[in-house]
């Protein structure tokens, strides 16, 4: 798992965020992320806090949209810790803004 | 007010969820789990050999009866072992638990004796797991449990519970309600009805029949739209029992070791419905060149299914009973004599082709003989291998859940325990048991607890002393070069079984194997029967893994 995009090839893939609501215990992001790996699919970022009373987190992923993506989608809706999972275009702010601290 | 610990919680719950048999093997960490359940009088322990061994048990009883069934294991080993059973029963959607000890929370992530991370462990194996983190928490996941195993595609879930956590004393005003399946998910009427518009337009439709039309007790609706729209039907190894082998419409199996005319009236169709059916590669060979020529109706409940291997021109997520219930009346009776005429040249042409089924002492004769001398209530477990597949073309299983098999694992070790499950769960009814010597060595030590049990288990072991399909790979697509496929130790079966208390028959070692198979089949409780096969007996036909369905492998293209 890398936020880096150190090769051409890579970062002129078209990329998606996906916002992921799901319980909060300490198994929730091997679940996740767990289910990206095994599938060898990179998640190049991810970022997850708590929200509201701290029952639910929020997780946000930045991830390359391949042929693969909508399947990883279905499955990650499959997640029963997972309540709900939308999909944005990489333009959103929330790893937009988080830029500023991962240059070199 | 209800004071119990964590320990008795559980057994209380398993309780009121209707368990009355789980299987199991006791360990350090879950010591106090099994004291509390050795106070029930509800519940009855079947003590396994392995804790492999205590899964297939439970899945033996969960694929015969549709029901969620449920083994234990302590920490560490235990769990390990749990593993096997517990990704056998991911991938064939078997509704089972698992409660497995976990060492006390204080010393999880130390290294402690017998602690590994059982919850990391199985995530990827399980539909969900648990890893519980007070006794109060068991009245919440417990029936969660049962709830998320039986639910849409039902599946297997890991209970760990810390020795702590069991001993832990809770109190608690009422009791959670059992864990049942939630309703199936709502589906698209509007998509039924494209759908009955695709198969009504069809001119050479194709049914295919996977697992879920025999878990979603959808098999008299799935035959019932065959015979209204008179589609030619085939079944996945999942899927057998679905429709009888001897209807007019059946063509069996489909894939690698179809007859070759199912797989070629695969080939020539144009709408292929595929219900509760997934496109494994061992039914769809190399994809791109399976039902080229098709449009694809794909009925499923698990909606991540559609599109995954084949595009779907119509997909439905839903519960395939209800959706075909829907289907059904939109289906125009026709009569399609062109096509029907097709299939059935292509049957005589490209038959099955059992040779020696008439010689009960051929693999397909021993099969033919043993369906003859059961009654039609008997369950028919298989091992994995050679003996598998040479069941699944020459068995004629009628009914759903009559069938039980490792499909999506092909776990070898799966049959014995597995029948012993049925056996348990199946009272009065005959279980046979079709193994291979590879197979049975990989769990034989199940054979005491179908001893222990008086389990009414007939196993069959058809012996080649060899890895039988791993030997037939190599002698076809490996230049011959056989490579640890052979056994070099003959194992005598026989005494090996009566070292564990179980009568035998040595099918090898009589002048009227018939006699003696009716005869060893007819008693009651376990029984080994032993029957020598050649080596070089191979299932045919076959796909060579990776080419197309059509390209098969056959009797005489071999001998020629």
């Amino acid at each position: 798992m890398s936020i880096a995009t150190d090769s051409a090839a890579v970062s002129a893939l078209p990329r998606t965020v996906l916002e992921l609501t799901v319980n909060n215990h300490p198994g929730v992001m091997s679940h996740v992320c767990g289910l990206f790996a095994r599938r060898a699919y990179n998640v190049e970022g991810i970022l997850c806090m708590p929200i509201g009373d701290g029952t639910c987190s929020r997780i946000w992923l930045l991830v390359n949209e391949d042929a693969r993506l909508d399947q990883m989608i279905k499955q990650t809706g499959k997640l029963h810790d997972v309540r709900t999972v939308r999909r944005h275009p990489a333009t959103h702010d929330v790893f937009v803004q988080l830029e500023a601290f991962f240059r070199e | 007010m209800t004071t119990l610990t964590g320990a008795q919680l559980i057994v209380r719950l398993l309780e009121r969820q209707g368990i009355r048999i789980v299987a199991g093997i006791p360990g350090g960490a879950n010591l106090p789990l099994y004291d509390a359940l050795g106070q029930s009088d509800r519940i009855r322990h079947v003590l396994a050999r392995h804790e492999q061994g205590a899964g297939f048990i439970a899945q033996g009883m969960a694929r015969a009866t549709g029901t969620t069934a449920v083994f234990l294991a302590t920490s560490g080993p235990g769990a390990t072992n749990a593993l096997t059973a517990l990704a056998d029963a991911k991938l064939d959607s078997v509704p089972i638990i698992c409660i497995t000890g976990q060492v006390p929370r204080a010393m999880i992530g130390t290294d402690a004796f017998q602690e590994v991370d059982t919850y990391g462990m199985s995530i990827p194996l399980t539909k969900h797991n648990f890893l519980v983190r007070s006794a109060a928490d068991l009245l919440k996941i417990i029936p969660e449990a049962f709830r998320i195993a039986a639910s849409g595609r039902p599946g297997p879930v890991l209970v760990d519970v810390p020795k702590d956590v069991q001993c832990e004393t809770v109190s608690f005003e009422t009791w959670p309600e059992p864990g049942s399946a939630d309703h199936p998910p709502e589906f698209d009427a509007a998509a039924v009805a494209r759908a009955a518009e695709c198969i009504n337009r069809a001119e050479r439709p194709v049914l295919y029949l996977g697992g879920g039309v025999v878990y979603g007790g959808a098999s008299d609706h799935a035959v019932r739209l065959a015979e209204t729209a008179l589609i030619p039907t085939t079944m996945t190894l999942m899927g057998l029992g679905a429709m009888p082998p001897d209807h007019p419409l059946s063509m069996g199996m489909l894939g690698m070791h179809a007859a070759r005319f199912t797989n070629l009236a695969l080939e020539e169709c144009d709408v292929l419905i595929a219900a509760g059916a997934r496109f494994d590669d061992r039914a769809t060979g190399k994809v791109a060149e399976f039902c080229p020529n098709a449009k694809i109706v794909h009925i499923d409940i698990d909606h991540s299914e559609l599109d995954k291997i084949k595009a779907a021109h119509v997909g439905i997520v839903g519960d395939v009973r209800a959706v075909l219930e829907q289907l059904l009346p939109q289906i125009r009776r026709e009569p399609r004599p062109a096509w029907l005429e097709r299939v059935e040249a292509l049957r005589r042409t490209y038959p099955m082709d059992m040779p020696g089924i008439g010689d009960v002492r051929t693999p397909y004769g021993l099969i033919a003989e043993t369906a003859r001398c059961v009654d039609g209530a008997a369950i028919i477990a298989t091992d994995v291998g050679q003996h598998q597949m040479w069941a699944a073309q020459a068995y004629p299983v009628r009914r759903p859940r009559q069938w039980l098999t490792s499909g999506g694992l092909g776990t070898m070790g799966f049959g014995l325990p597995a029948a012993i499950g049925a056996a348990l769960a199946c009272p009065g009814r005959a279980i046979v048991c079709f193994s291979g010597d590879g197979s049975l060595l990989m769990n034989i030590q199940e054979l005491v607890t179908a001893v222990e049990e008086n389990a009414h288990v007939k196993v069959i072991v058809m012996n080649n002393n060899s890895l039988g399909l791993v030997h037939q790979q190599q002698d076809l697509f490996y230049g011959k070069r056989i490579f640890a496929s052979d056994y070099r130790v003959a194992v005598d079966f026989c005494a090996v079984a009566r070292g564990f208390g179980m009568r035998t028959a040595d099918l090898g070692a009589t002048d009227d194997p018939a006699g003696l198979l009716a005869e060893a089949l007819a008693a009651p409780g376990p029984c080994l029967i032993h029957a020598p096969i050649d080596v070089n007996e191979k299932v045919y036909p076959m796909v060579p893994p990776g080419a197309a369905n059509r390209d098969m492998v056959a009797h005489k293209a071999v001998a020629g």
